[in-house]
């Protein structure tokens, strides 16, 4: 019913702007719901494992004892294997979502890539690991080892770093990319000048996400055959001699953060349960981290780029 | 200057108005090839289309339009929206090959040397390398100011440090723009205003000479004063190079432009001297769109 009179325009104003507010109070709740869960396991596990956070628990190998044990297998575990992830996932994936929004004509074929790429993004993490184990381990013999994990784990997160390159892509204005062609540039030199660059920030916010997707992944590494008590460290990437760098770190065997907790929630001692807690509180912290950074660069690329 | 063109003063058997056809300007084209000038009193011709067609897909947007572009004079391309104005110009530098589904017929010549821009043998990028684009939108890369100039020069292989420093300071002087940037080259060109922008994609274009400088509209997204100073750029910037215009602002292309083509439905209705058009066209629908009856 339209209105007639003043005091008809200010009793719909009033119904309007009660609906505004119970919607604002529905979002806060449901904004609330997130963060407070996120919070109370945060500092559950932060309360649980304090007194394990010593820098002893940094630098030792686990133990049988559990007030001696530590996670520095572990850390330096996922880091490596981390490493490996972003260093083989990052430019197949750039190079494949390039190819695809710049290059590939459109046709049914590109459209079943397409839909192809969306949906291994959902394939459970587990198949990952068995076609590792078969392909990786055994087929290509890396054996059980970090350049495995690595891979498996680059694999898994490649369909995020596909979609979110193509989606940072389309979100390049067409009058830049034209702006390029029409100064007679060649489609690399867009891609490489214009085209990369500028949607770096929205690869970078891809890569991130699926790098804390890769961080907290059990199954897959555990499929390949992660050991879960180790107690040496790779081979030192950095070498003593020319060129400096070493890759026989790349074959060693591993653990990594999320299998050690694993393995020490399953111990019934109590003192076990402390460490788990302290390691997943160290895992959330590396997570947050590499967002933190990920936000970091991100704000100084994106500084220069307006539309 | 200029007396009257030619073209418009063919009287057909028929006789229907003059319009241009193939025949006005083909052979124009020719006779130019031999000897420079088509016509004795009408300026050489740079630039010419010839039974040009543009299709869409199936859509046929542009319809056997046959046209000349003086050589370092202003054309401009009016007519109302979806005449086909911004799909010609577009052609002149192959922009509609970034894009499937469109095909070309006919030719767009550029001369001295006759080439067919349009032949499937000749590549776009030679195209684009010879004629300039400005956008209607300002389109700056989110690069320093600096960056933005040097671009066309970097493409085509430049790594002289000294060399690209005078190219674009030369660039940025011949689009009036050098007095407002000179002390910052090495902020983000975002930081102009939207008619320093836009003039900073004029140098942009300018710093790798170009043969021919298309224009799309290139104040449609300008205030009035930003406006001005980009028609008083063009005005100068015809003594160096032809240009070809479309506007939707017919008094922007009296302003402007020394010739003046109305488009209507993807046909060329009328092309001709833009002081006699404005004041006396040939064409009735002519009349009507300038008059201000229509569109």
């Amino acid at each position: 019913m339209i209105p007639a009179d003043l005091s008809g325009i200010q009793r719909i104003i009033r119904r309007n702007k009660r609906r505004d507010l119970i919607f604002a109070i529905f979002g806060f709740v449901a904004l609330l719901i997130g963060v407070l869960t996120f919070l109370a396991l945060f500092l559950q596990m932060a309360f649980a494992g304090w007194e394990r956070l010593t820098p002893d628990f940094f630098t030792s190998f686990p133990s049988r004892r559990a007030g001696q044990a530590g996670i520095l297998s572990a850390w330096v575990g996922s880091v490596l294997v981390m490493l490996v992830t972003a260093v083989s996932a990052v430019p197949l994936g750039v190079a494949a979502g390039v190819y695809l929004e710049e290059y590939a004509t459109r046709s049914w074929v590109t459209d079943l890539i397409e839909i192809n790429v969306t949906n291994l993004a959902g394939v459970p993490s587990i198949v990952y690991g068995l076609l590792a184990l078969g392909v990786f381990v055994y087929a290509f013999g890396f054996g059980q080892s970090i350049l495995s994990a690595g891979l498996t784990l680059g694999l898994l997160i490649l369909p995020v770093v596909i979609v979110a390159t193509r989606e940072a892509i389309r979100s390049i204005p067409q009058h830049i990319r034209e702006g390029a062609y029409a100064l007679g540039a060649t489609r690399w030199q867009v891609t490489r000048d214009h085209i990369v660059p500028y949607s770096m920030p929205g690869i970078l916010t891809g890569v991130i996400i699926g790098m804390s997707r890769a961080i907290g992944e059990t199954a897959p590494v555990i499929t390949i055959g992660a050991l879960t008590f180790i107690a040496f460290l790779p081979e030192s990437p950095i070498g003593p001699e020319f060129p400096w760098v070493n890759f026989e770190w790349l074959k060693s065997g591993f653990t990594v953060m999320p299998i050690q907790m694993f393995n020490w929630t399953s111990r019934p001692e109590e003192a076990f349960q402390q460490n788990a807690a302290a390691a997943g509180f160290v895992l959330v912290l590396m997570t947050l981290a590499m967002n933190a950074i990920s936000i970091w660069i991100r704000y100084h690329l994106r500084k220069d780029i307006k539309w | 200057m200029v007396g009257h063109i030619a073209m418009r003063s063919i009287d057909r058997p028929d006789g229907q108005a003059a319009r241009p056809t193939l025949g006005s300007v083909a052979g124009a084209s020719s006779a130019l090839a031999r000897d420079g000038r088509s016509l004795p009193d009408t300026p050489p011709i740079k630039a010419a289309a010839e039974n040009f067609s543009f299709f869409y897909g199936q859509f046929q947007a542009l319809k056997s339009i046959t046209l000349p572009v003086y050589e370092k004079h202003v054309t401009a391309l009016i007519g109302p929206s979806g005449c086909g104005k911004s799909t010609l110009l577009r052609a002149c530098n192959r922009m509609h090959d970034l894009y499937p589904g469109n095909r070309y017929e006919g030719a767009i010549r550029l001369l001295p040397d006759n080439t067919n821009l349009l032949d499937p043998a000749v590549d776009p990028i030679e195209v684009r390398m010879r004629i300039g684009m400005v956008f209607q939108k300002p389109n700056p890369f989110p690069k320093s100011i600096y960056e933005n100039v040097a671009y066309g020069l970097r493409i085509r292989g430049e790594k002289s440090r000294s060399v690209l420093d005078d190219r674009v300071e030369e660039a940025l002087k011949g689009a009036a723009l050098w007095a407002e940037v000179a002390h910052r080259l090495n902020e983000p060109a975002f930081a102009l205003s939207g008619g320093q922008q836009q003039r900073l994609c004029i140098a942009r274009c300018l710093a790798t000479d170009p043969e021919v400088l298309l224009f799309d509209e290139p104040t449609s997204a300008l205030d009035p004063i930003a406006t001005a100073s980009i028609e008083e750029l063009i005005d100068q910037l015809r003594q160096k190079v032809t240009i070809l215009i479309v506007t939707h602002n017919m008094q922007q292309a009296a302003r402007v432009s020394d010739f003046t083509a109305y488009m209507y439905l993807g046909e060329l209705i009328e092309f001709g001297e833009t002081r006699q058009m404005f004041v006396n066209p040939v064409r009735p629908e002519t009349e009507d769109y300038i008059t201000g009856r229509f569109g």
